[in-house]
C-alpha cells in the first residue's frame, strides 16, 4: 500500500505572528517557516507504517510556494521515499485555500492511488481545520478526522478519534482519508546522515496548472487585525490575597 | 435569506447551550431553520424548537445518524443545501468533521470558527492561534461556516417553530462506529462552565491532577488542561483548552502550572477575570492575568481550595 501525506509549510510554530503595516495579512518576509507540525505527526505515522510492513511507498505533497522544496526535504529526512512540490504560488504571503489544495490533492491521489491519505488535522497560519474532509468527499472516500490512534488492517483502518466528549472509535473502508491529532505519535528528528540521504531522493516539480486546477480564492482577505492586547494585571502576595481580590470582584 | 443549521445531537440529546449559541450567531443571517438528525432525534427536535430565534426544525430520523458519522451527515446536508443561502453550524468537533464535507460536496469553501458576522458574505475569524483577525469576504454562492460558540451568547429559551419531518439521504456506506468512550461526570460542561480551572504540565502526574478537581468542585467549576498535560496522560485530550483544543470564555479561568503558550492562551485569552499561579514569575501567564501569584500549587492550591 502506498501512503500519501500532504505537508504544509507554515510559520513556525514558535514565532508569534505579526501584521504587516498595511493591515493585508501577515508579515512572512523574514520569518522561521518549518512543516506545519500536525504534518510531522502524519509523516511520523506514515513511516512507521512502512516500518511495520504495513506500507510500502510514503509520497509527501506540498502545495505553495517553491520554497516548499524545504518541507518536501523535512519530510523525506523523516522517511518519505519521494515528494511532489505542485507550485500554486509566488509570493510567499499567497495562501492556497483548503478547497483548491482538496482539489490538487485528488488529482494526485487519482494519479497516485494511493490506499491511505493521512494529513494533519489542522494547518497552524490559517486555523482552518479542512483540508482533509473536503479531500475525502471529493474523492467519494472514508474520512477519520482527529486520529489518536490508527490501526491498518487489510481493506479497513481503525481509528480511534479525539472528539468534544471524549473519544470516539470508527471502522473505515479502504482507501481512506485520516487526519492526525496531537495524540497519535511523538515525531521524530530526522538524523543528520538521513537528511544528506533525503537530498538524493527524488522530488517531482508540477504546477497547479499541470492538474487544472484554479487555485483563485474564494474568501478575499478584506483586513487583516491584531486583536487587543491583555493587559497584565496585578500580582497578589499570597492565597488570601488572592481570596479577597476574587471575593471582592464577586467571581467566587 | 434563509440559514440552515446543523443541530449537534450526542447521542441523540441536543447540545442546547452551543447549538442556542450558533442560532444567535446565524439569526443575523436570516430565518433559520435547525436541522436534528439522529438515530431518534424527535426530542432533540422539540428541544430545538423550543430555542428563541428558530424559525423552523427539520428531524431526519435514521440509525445511519446515530453516531454522526461524517460521510451520512454530510450527504444529508448537502442534499437539502438547494434551500439556503447560508449553512452553519457551532465549531464543535461534530461539526468541523462534518460541515467542510459538505462545502466540498457544493464547491464552496468553508469559513471556520467565524468570531463575528460584518454582512452576508462578510465574516471575521482568527488565525494563527488567534493572533491574528481576519475579516474575509466570500464570493461563494452558499457560505458554510462554522461559529465560535464562545463569542455568542446563547439564545433565550421560548421559541415554538413547527417541527417537519424529513427522510434521509443516501447512506454513503464508508464508515461505521464502533465505540464512544465518553467519560460521564457530575461537573459543568467545559465550553459552557462559569469558570474553569485548568491545570498544566506543573502538576506533574494523573494523582495530583485531583487537587484541580478539587478546587474546581468547591467552586462549581469545569477542569480544563493544557497540551503537555494531557500529553503527559495526567487528564483526558477533552479537557485541552488552546489552538486546536476547546476555545473558552468563562468569568473566570485559573491557570495553575501552566505556563502561557501563544496555542494555550489562545483557548482562554478571553476570559473575563484570569488568575495564574505558577512558581516562575517570569512565566509568560502573568502578561494576560488579571491575578497572578508566584508561588508552589502544591502549597497555594489546597490552600485557595480550604479558604473559597
Ligand atoms: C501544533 C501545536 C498545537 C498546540 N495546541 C495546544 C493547545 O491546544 N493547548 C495547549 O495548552 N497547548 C498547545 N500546544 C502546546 C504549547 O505550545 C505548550 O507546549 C503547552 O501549552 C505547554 O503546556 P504547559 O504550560 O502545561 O507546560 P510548560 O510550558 O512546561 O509549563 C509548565 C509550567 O508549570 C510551572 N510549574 C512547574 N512546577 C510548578 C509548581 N510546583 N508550582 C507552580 N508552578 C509550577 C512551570 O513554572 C511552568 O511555567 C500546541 C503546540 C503545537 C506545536
Ligand atoms: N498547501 C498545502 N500543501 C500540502 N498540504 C496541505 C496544504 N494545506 C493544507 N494541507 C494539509 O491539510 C491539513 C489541514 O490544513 P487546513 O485545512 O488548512 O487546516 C494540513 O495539516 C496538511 O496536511
Amino acid at each position: 500500500m502506498k501512503v500519501l501525506v500532504p505537508v504544509k509549510r507554515v510559520i513556525d510554530y514558535n514565532v508569534k505572528a505579526r501584521v504587516k503595516a498595511d493591515g493585508s495579512g501577515v508579515d512572512l518576509a523574514n520569518v522561521k517557516m518549518s512543516m506545519n507540525p500536525f504534518d510531522e505527526i502524519a509523516m511520523e505515522e506514515a513511516v512507521r507504517l512502512k516500518e511495520r510492513g504495513k506500507a510500502d511507498e510514503v509520497v509527501a505533497v506540498s502545495i505553495g510556494v517553491k520554497q516548499a522544496q524545504e518541507t518536501l526535504r523535512t519530510a523525506l529526512a523523516m522517511g518519505a521515499d519521494r515528494a511532489i512540490l505542485v507550485e500554486a504560488a509566488d509570493d510567499v504571503h499567497q495562501d492556497i485555500e483548503p478547497l483548491a489544495v482538496a482539489k490538487i490533492l485528488a488529482r494526485v491521489a487519482q494519479e497516485e492511488r494511493p490506499g491511505l491519505i493521512i494529513a494533519g488535522k489542522q494547518a497552524i497560519d490559517n486555523d482552518m481545520n479542512a483540508t482533509g474532509q473536503m479531500l475525502s468527499a471529493l474523492l467519494g472516500w472514508s474520512q477519520a478526522t482527529f486520529a489518536g490512534e490508527l490501526d491498518v488492517d487489510g481493506d479497513s483502518a481503525t481509528v480511534t478519534r479525539e472528539v468534544d466528549g471524549g473519544l470516539q472509535t470508527i471502522r473505515v473502508k479502504m482507501p481512506a482519508v485520516v487526519t492526525a491529532d496531537l495524540r497519535l505519535n511523538e515525531p521524530r528528528y530526522a538524523s543528520l546522515p538521513n537528511i544528506m540521504k533525503a537530498k538524493k531522493k527524488p522530488l517531482d516539480e508540477k504546477t497547479a496548472a499541470d492538474y487544472g486546477v484554479d487555485v483563485s480564492p474564494r474568501l478575499t482577505v478584506v483586513k487583516a487585525t491584531e486583536p487587543p492586547v491583555r493587559q497584565a494585571g496585578e500580582m497578589v502576595p499570597d492565597v488570601d490575597a488572592l481570596v479577597a481580590k476574587l471575593k471582592e470582584k464577586g467571581v467566587v | 435569506m434563509a440559514v440552515l443549521l446543523l443541530a449537534e445531537l450526542n447521542d441523540d440529546v441536543l447540545a442546547l447551550d452551543v447549538t442556542a449559541k450558533a442560532v444567535t450567531a446565524a439569526k443575523q443571517l436570516g430565518d433559520v431553520t435547525v436541522l436534528a438528525a439522529g438515530a431518534k432525534a424527535a426530542e432533540a427536535a422539540e428541544a430545538a424548537a423550543g430555542i428563541e430565534g428558530v424559525a423552523k426544525v427539520l428531524v431526519a430520523e435514521n440509525a445511519i445518524y446515530a453516531h454522526r458519522l461524517a460521510e451520512p451527515v454530510a450527504a444529508l446536508v448537502a442534499s437539502l443545501a438547494g434551500s439556503y443561502s447560508h449553512i452553519v453550524a457551532p465549531a464543535t468537533a461534530d461539526a468541523k468533521n462534518i460541515l467542510p464535507r459538505v462545502a466540498a460536496l457544493l464547491d464552496v469553501m468553508i469559513l471556520s470558527d467565524v468570531t463575528a458576522v460584518v454582512d452576508a458574505d462578510t465574516f471575521e475569524r482568527p488565525v494563527y492561534a488567534g493572533n491574528v483577525i481576519q475579516t474575509v469576504k466570500s464570493s461563494d454562492a452558499t457560505k458554510v461556516i462554522t461559529f465560535r460558540a464562545s463569542t455568542f451568547d446563547a439564545a433565550a429559551h421560548g421559541g415554538s417553530g413547527p417541527v417537519e419531518t424529513i427522510s434521509a439521504a443516501e447512506d454513503p456506506d464508508l464508515s461505521e462506529w464502533i465505540e464512544d468512550k465518553v467519560a460521564v461526570s457530575d461537573r459543568p460542561e467545559l465550553t459552557s462552565a462559569g469558570i474553569v480551572v485548568s491545570g498544566g504540565r506543573g502538576i506533574g502526574s494523573k494523582e495530583d491532577f485531583s487537587l484541580i478537581g478539587a478546587l474546581a468542585d468547591k467552586l462549581g467549576a469545569a477542569v480544563g488542561a493544557s497540551r503537555a498535560a494531557v500529553d503527559s496522560g495526567f487528564a483526558p485530550n477533552d479537557w485541552q483548552v488552546g489552538q486546536t483544543g476547546k476555545v473558552v470564555a468563562p468569568d473566570l479561568y485559573i491557570a495553575v502550572g501552566i505556563s502561557g503558550a501563544i496555542q494555550h492562551l489562545a483557548g482562554m485569552k478571553d476570559s473575563k477575570i484570569i488568575v495564574a499561579i505558577n512558581k516562575d514569575a517570569e512565566a509568560p501567564i502573568f502578561q494576560v492575568s488579571d491575578y497572578g501569584l508566584v508561588a508552589d500549587l502544591f502549597e497555594a492550591v489546597p490552600k485557595l481550595t480550604e479558604k473559597l
